[in-house]
């Protein structure tokens, strides 16, 4: 399995993710987030857009690594692997 | 006399109730998240917000408890295969006389719900949406599915149906400026009108291009720009590329129709066959963003006039509403209630309202302005609001 750590904002949108270990099976990132879609549904949604893109703002790593396909989001996620989901926050 | 405001503001939904003949706002709805439209549908009450997050992809959330709970609706998505052809803003290098570079497709994502429309009486869960890219979405389930009006999205006007296959015409829609936010240049549906006589008779008004009109509930689209003058372009009655900055019609008598335009007031008395440019620059009529139209009489329209495209605020300082009841031939300018030194605020395109002989406007200032006869006095609701997107009484 692999653990999904996501940013505290999105609890804001997904209240019945916080104070939860997110455990999802390994495969691709877009699988992941399939997986986390099956949780919560929608999820994915706030992630990527309708072509399965990362969205613009939005950063995806596997451990400590950035994510480098951010269009089909095919890189593979590690049995074991955490993935962290963060956004750039600017403008006030 | 409506009882309830809403506004879409940089910072949340702000709720005003008028109680006791006082209106009076709620604490702030989706606080610290930008709403760049907010409105009630007359139907049934629910209140619709569209929520322009900066990193998760626009969002639709409702009320159907009058603003005390707020849900996630169903997310607008271009479907597979909807392609739209690039615009690029013009450098400063840019060769109007080079070969005509091939054209170059992009998958179309939304960046913005724009508007939020809904359909007749009769037609139970009937909703518009325009987005940008320019999309036209109808619903008919009341938001719970949402289709992109193809006809309009494959118009020959922007190269055809690209669902298909590449290009058969010329893109002739440009980016609007909103859009630049987002790092693109694509164009925007910011207006729809519904004839209230005709459930099937619509027109969509877009930035940049103009507006179009459809008789046979949206199957089939033609421009009606026709008198329509765009003073920056090289022609400026060309068919497309005009900039309508907000079109609506009177509902009593839809053939009546205003459009506030980057290049001056426009107003049509024949279903917007043809359109007559009257703006009135010596009580500073040209320039703006919203406008508004009597119900009763198609005549009598209201503009928040603006400086100039270059200079977008209040003019020399003060504030004033300018209002017509001969279909434009002559303004008249009210400032009484509105400041008229050090203000510096800009209305945007749906941030004008009318109910009855109640109008209403916000500010990109957060100032918010109130006036119950038909425009000659206003008060101020407030002037410490987020910057002010959308105002549309309930």
């Amino acid at each position: 399995m692999v653990t999904v750590e996501i940013t505290s904002h999105l609890y804001r949108f997904f209240p019945d993710l916080r104070n939860r270990t997110i455990s999802v099976p390994p495969g691709s990132v877009a699988e992941v987030l399939a997986s986390i879609d099956k949780i919560t549904p929608g999820f994915s949604d706030y992630i990527v857009d309708e072509h399965g893109a990362l969205r613009k703002h939005v950063k995806l790593s596997i451990n400590d690594t950035i994510v480098i396909d951010k269009k089909t989001l095919s890189d593979r996620v590690p049995q074991g692997a955490t993935v962290f989901i963060f956004q750039a926050l600017s403008g006030g | 006399m409506s009882n309830m405001l809403l506004l879409g503001t940089r910072k949340g939904t702000v709720i005003f109730d008028r109680i006791n003949a006082r209106w009076q706002p709620r604490p702030i709805s989706h606080a610290g998240i930008p709403v760049c439209y907010a409105a009630c549908d007359p139907r049934d009450g629910t209140l619709w917000a569209s929520l322009d997050h900066g990193h998760w992809g626009p969002k639709l959330s409702r009320s159907r408890d009058a603003g005390q709970s707020w849900e996630e609706a169903p997310s607008i998505k271009f479907p597979e295969g909807s392609r739209y052809i690039a615009k690029y803003i013009p450098t400063e290098d840019f060769d109007a006389d080079a070969p005509v570079a091939a054209a170059e497709y992009q998958d179309a994502s939304i960046y913005k719900i724009w508007n939020i429309t809904f359909g007749h009486a009769e037609q139970a869960g009937r909703m518009y949406a325009g987005t940008i890219p320019g999309g036209l979405f109808v619903s008919d389930d009341g938001g719970e599915s949402w289709q992109l009006n193809r006809p309009l999205w494959n118009h020959e006007s922007r190269g055809g149906d690209l669902f298909s296959g590449d290009a058969s015409s010329e893109n002739h829609w440009q980016g609007t400026p909103a859009s630049i936010d987002y790092g693109i240049f694509e164009p925007g549906i910011h207006s729809i009108i519904l004839d209230p006589l005709d459930a099937r008779h619509l027109y969509v008004a877009v930035s940049m291009a103009g507006v179009l009109e459809s008789t046979d509930g949206g199957e089939t689209w033609f421009g009606r720009n026709n008198g329509v003058l765009n003073d920056f372009l090289p022609d400026p009655q060309a068919e497309w590329g005009h900039d309508p900055h907000y079109v609506t019609a009177c509902a009593k008598q839809p053939e009546h129709l205003w459009q506030q335009n980057h290049c001056g007031v426009f107003y049509s008395s024949n279903g917007a066959q043809s359109w007559e440019k009257v703006s009135a620059p010596e009580v500073g009529v040209h320039f703006g963003f919203p406008i508004a139209v009597d119900a009763c009489d198609g005549r009598t329209a209201w503009v928040v006039p603006a400086q100039a495209d270059m200079q977008r605020m209040a003019i020399d300082g003060g504030l004033c509403v300018a209002r017509t009841t001969d279909g434009g031939k002559t303004w008249q300018a009210f400032r009484n209630g509105l400041p008229q030194e050090n203000a510096y605020d800009i209305v945007l395109r749906h941030s004008l309202d009318i109910a009855g002989d109640c109008l209403c406007f916000g500010s990109t200032t957060g100032n918010l302005y109130l006036s119950e006869d038909r425009g000659e006095h206003w008060h101020c609701l407030g002037t410490h609001f987020p910057p002010i997107y959308s105002v549309r009484f309930a």
